[in-house]
């Protein structure tokens, strides 16, 4: 069985919560006691007596209070083909960063559109963000149809603006459904309201679409996490490098270039669980022996020797800022790339991304909250990367503020 | 890969990064499946090398014996370190007041042990076997959750948790919690469990035991610390507990499941959530959890 990681994004008032709470429901994936407790709720927050679905995914007492989704909330649900892991992510725009967030480890994005009031601000900026994550698949979920009188030329219309609009963005792939989240027409089943729709239910699409799993196919890469010397007599000398396959695949045998130190050694042993195995693949967890006696720890990169990787202490980068503190000309950070750390500071920050448009603007120097810039970043030891678009594992990181240890940015490498 | 290959993947992946980024790590053992799991996935991550961590255990002395069996045989037949502190220790030493009422939980009271012993050793990081699909406000929480001195949650100042990457970078005297199986659910863990053949205490399998139904229409276990009153029915009854916690605040399910297999095909005709089968600490009030987290519990 597959596994499926999507996340949703939506404006407060666009039933992004109302749509999961409707899969969770229609899957049969809320318990009766669970039921109850909503039942209940529903009446003490005066909405009326049908539950109030949204009430399923806003799990802290300042999102149920204020009737918004805040942070990031991970759902489950299982069918009989896949097992889906939803990030359900804030809409509003104070909340940006818990979307980037929320969407970083997704395979698809579900961007919620109200029929009423068609392509808005946020729609752009759901989407151009989705975008700059890297999303592979764009679902354009044309919500509350109920509201326009299931009215074909609404859709057709909303969704000839969105193919206009997404012509200035790289999405891979781009999708639409017609749904109501409230009544549940084309969530889960087909609606006899949408007579003219011939495509699948949300739930058809979400149970069949192709995951992307680019990585498979990349230029293979591996990181050690954790060097494993377990310096008992029967094994003395044993030194393995414990990680998972990034991405593409390593043999035994293998030559192999080892970054930053850019030396080369050849694979002599891969394990896995115990087991000696002639091949790894991307995402499996190993324990990789080299035949050469060289400086290898935490951090430090493996890929087939004449290989692409990128390997410098200056690069471009598009960050999003998430730090409730501006950034300081000169502050002291930490860049994290898996497990890969550095002292490292922005140089210059040469552009700011509009995102509401993708364009380029002049930057003012400044780097604020959910904002997006194209920053040239220094760090102190040499990084190991590829370009994002190329590799999302190894042309992503974190940036680290050294004084507080907050997470203060995620970084894609352009 | 297949979706129990690639939780595994994941957990694993965390594991080694706790190995990787603390200098005082510890995985939390209750005796539970959850933390059985830990276990088996802590094996999978770090062997033939020892663990880069011992196990801790937080002993309410409301555990059920068969937990505590399997928990010193686990240690012992894996030549791992096992800590183990007592709530009655913890009690006697703060002078604290011990659980009252009918059925006298000590749920409450087991975290002024478990910041004593992460104190005690100066762990760093304290890795455990919650996962998201337990409860809603454990479905906001961090893979990597940073405390503060007082090990307390703070669902605004989390932060953001992007990619695969863990910032697990703390001050003195400040913890993280880790939870490698966040995004497990019940089923998961029961399938993976039968794909990976990993032995469980009996009272996860139906059996006979002795009990009384309370309020709520729940299988409360009759033991040494349950205040019986002259109402309660003492009756015969086939069941098998879904979690393990004390067994003065578990409530066990009626079952006749003998195996692995037949817990699974239980478990897909469920219509109750785990906690809301089998807790009575969650019924207090809709925060319940998230307000236990805000005062250091995991």
């Amino acid at each position: 069985m597959e596994l499926l990681r999507f996340f949703t994004a939506g404006n407060v008032d666009d039933g992004k919560s109302t749509l999961i709470g409707r899969l969770l429901y229609d899957s049969k994936s809320i318990s009766t006691d669970i039921l109850e407790t909503l039942t209940k709720q529903s009446k003490s927050t005066g909405v009326d007596a049908n539950i109030d679905l949204a009430l399923l995914t806003d799990g802290l007492r300042a999102e149920r209070e204020q009737g918004i989704t805040i942070d990031v909330a991970y759902k489950y649900f299982t069918t009989d083909k896949r097992k889906f892991i939803i990030a359900d992510t804030p809409g509003h725009v104070q909340y940006t960063r818990n979307m980037f967030t929320g969407a970083s480890n997704t395979d698809l994005a579900i961007v919620l559109v109200d029929a009423r009031h068609g392509i808005t601000e946020q729609t752009r900026r759901h989407s151009i963000i989705s975008n700059i994550v890297g999303i592979p698949h764009v679902l354009v979920c044309i919500n509350k149809m109920d509201l326009v009188n299931y009215d074909e030329e609404v859709y057709n219309k909303i969704k000839e603006d969105y193919t206009h609009f997404a012509e200035s963005l790289n999405l891979k792939k781009v999708s639409f459904i017609p749904t109501s989240a409230l009544t549940g027409d084309n969530v889960v089943k087909h609606s006899d309201n949408l007579p003219w729709y011939q495509g699948p239910s949300l739930f058809e699409f979400l149970e069949t679409v192709e995951i992307e799993q680019d990585f498979k196919t990349q230029e293979s890469r591996f990181q050690v996490q954790y060097v494993i010397r377990p310096q008992t007599e029967q094994l003395h000398d044993y030194r393995g490098y414990a990680g998972s396959i990034l991405s593409g695949s390593f043999k035994k045998g293998d030559k192999i270039a080892v970054h930053p130190v850019d030396l080369t050694t050849t694979i002599e042993k891969i394990e896995k669980f115990g087991q000696e195995v002639e091949e790894a693949h991307a995402g499996e967890p190993v324990i990789i022996h080299v035949s050469d006696n060289i400086d290898i720890s935490r951090g430090t990169t493996f890929v087939p020797v004449n290989d692409s990787l990128q390997t410098e202490k200056t690069f471009e980068a598009i960050v999003c800022w998430m730090d409730n503190k501006s950034f300081q000309p000169g502050q002291k950070l930490l860049l994290q790339q898996n497990s890969f750390r550095s002292k490292a500071v922005i140089k210059e920050i040469d552009n700011k991304i509009n995102i509401y448009n993708f364009r380029s603007e002049p930057s003012d120097g400044s780097l604020h909250l959910n904002d997006f810039c194209k920053v040239t970043i220094k760090t102190a030891e040499t990084l190991s990367f590829d370009e994002y678009t190329n590799n999302r594992k190894t042309g992503s990181f974190i940036l680290i503020n050294e004084n507080t240890n907050n997470t203060v940015a995620a970084g894609v490498i352009a | 890969m297949d979706y129990l290959d690639q939780l595994e993947a994941e957990a694993i992946y965390i594991l080694r990064e706790v190995a990787g980024q603390f200098e005082r790590p510890a995985l939390l053992f209750s005796g539970g499946k959850d933390s059985i799991c830990l276990v088996h996935l802590a094996l999978k991550a770090f062997r033939p090398g020892k663990f880069p961590f011992p196990l801790v255990h937080v002993d309410t002395g409301h555990n059920f014996p068969e937990a505590i069996e399997y928990r010193d045989n686990l240690a012992k037949e894996l030549e791992e370190k096992l800590i183990v502190r007592y709530v009655a220790d913890t009690i006697k030493e703060k002078n604290l007041q011990d659980g009252k009422g009918k059925f006298p939980s000590r749920n409450g009271l087991q975290t002024y042990t478990l910041l004593d012993v992460i104190n005690e050793f100066e762990f760093d990081a304290c890795i455990g076997g919650a996962r998201r699909d337990e409860e809603k406000a454990r479905a906001k929480e961090r893979i990597f959750s940073v405390r503060d001195e007082f090990g307390q949650w703070d669902p605004k100042k989390q932060r953001p948790e992007l990619w695969n990457i863990y910032n697990g970078k703390i001050d003195q005297g400040e913890n993280v919690r880790v939870f490698p199986i966040s995004n497990w659910t019940e089923l998961d863990v029961w399938n993976y469990i039968k794909r990976e053949n990993i032995q469980l205490p009996s009272i996860y399998f139906t059996h006979e035991r002795e009990c009384i139904k309370t309020e709520h229409g729940q299988w409360m276990n009759v033991n040494e610390f349950v205040q019986l009153e002259p109402t309660d029915k003492i009756e015969k009854v086939k069941v098998r507990y879904r979690t393990v916690g004390d067994m003065t605040c578990t409530a066990a399910v009626e079952s006749e499941a003998h195996t692995v297999d037949d817990i699974i095909a239980e478990l897909k005709d469920t219509k109750i959530s785990e906690r809301g089968a089998t807790r009575m600490d969650d019924r207090v009030s809709e925060a319940a959890m998230e307000d236990r987290k805000k005062g250091g519990y995991f």
